[in-house]
């Protein structure tokens, strides 16, 4: 059962990253991108990480698509249809990935997992997942988590500087 | 049992599909989602590994990934507005002031 559901998940999460790169219509990619949002969070589910699924659903495919079907809107779509898809040295890429995937694989292969940690799955089971996260977070985590409040001001200020009209 | 292999090849797979996004599209948008798709990528990686493991510090990552991966979206998108006002380019081929 579960390799059924593994199966699917993964299919579904390679095919739609394909259709996401080869569509013209930007609108479409973004379509495609929240399923594939939502299918990454099944998988997180399926890795018993409930929180972090429903940080993936409410914060890429409630947040960060809403803004990139915002950016879409100042495009000209009737102008993108028309446009090549590829930029005109598209050749180079492809034995730069090549590379970089061969790369890969010869160091992925060599993965050893660690020690076990303590978080194993009756600790989960008897805390829940995101009281266990919570207290990892805040316990463990607290600096990294005022770093990443303040990166948030910074992006959101930076926005606002970056967007806004020059005033003369 | 699902072997943390498998995973692991997920990742490397939407990662280099992501990649490949990256380098070949001309439309600055879809680059920008090609950078969401490798940071999923990573995100399948690390979820998995702190699963394997038993050890939630692979999911701590995950967390501040994605609030890094919020912030940079909404600076990237920002610079195209800003960019869609100095001319009206939305592809990486046009946008060549820098170069001189």
């Amino acid at each position: 059962m579960q390799y059924i559901f593994f199966a699917y998940l993964s299919v579904a999460i390679i095919g739609l990253s394909i259709f996401i790169i080869t569509r013209k219509n930007p609108v479409h990619s973004v379509l495609g991108m929240l399923f594939m949002f939502i299918h990454v969070g099944a998988l997180y589910l399926f890795l018993n990480a409930e929180f972090i699924a429903a940080v993936q659903v409410i914060v890429y495919a409630g947040a960060i698509l809403v803004l990139f079907l915002f950016a879409i809107m100042i495009l000209n779509i009737r102008e993108e249809l028309q446009t090549e898809l590829f930029i005109g040295s598209w050749v180079i890429a492809i034995p730069v990935v090549a590379g970089l995937v061969i790369m890969l694989f010869l160091g992925l292969r060599a993965v050893k997992p660690g020690y076990a940690g303590p978080h194993n799955i009756d600790y989960i089971k008897t805390m829940t997942h995101t009281k266990a996260f919570g207290k990892e977070l805040f316990m463990n985590y607290l600096l990294p988590f005022e770093v990443v409040s303040v990166i948030l001001l910074v992006a959101m200020v930076g926005a606002i500087v970056l967007a806004k009209r020059r005033l003369r | 049992m699902i072997e943390l292999n498998w995973y692991i090849w997920l990742s490397l797979i939407v990662f280099t599909i992501g990649m490949l996004g990256f380098l070949t599209r001309r439309n600055i948008i879809i680059i920008f989602m090609s950078i969401e798709l490798m940071l999923n990528a990573v995100n399948i990686n690390l979820v998995a590994m702190s699963h394997y493991m038993q050890d939630m510090r692979g999911q701590m990552l995950t967390l501040f990934v994605i609030a890094v991966a919020a912030a940079e979206a909404a600076i990237g998108l920002a610079i195209l507005i800003a960019l869609f006002r100095t001319k009206a380019a939305g592809h990486v081929d046009e946008a060549t002031e820098l170069k001189g």
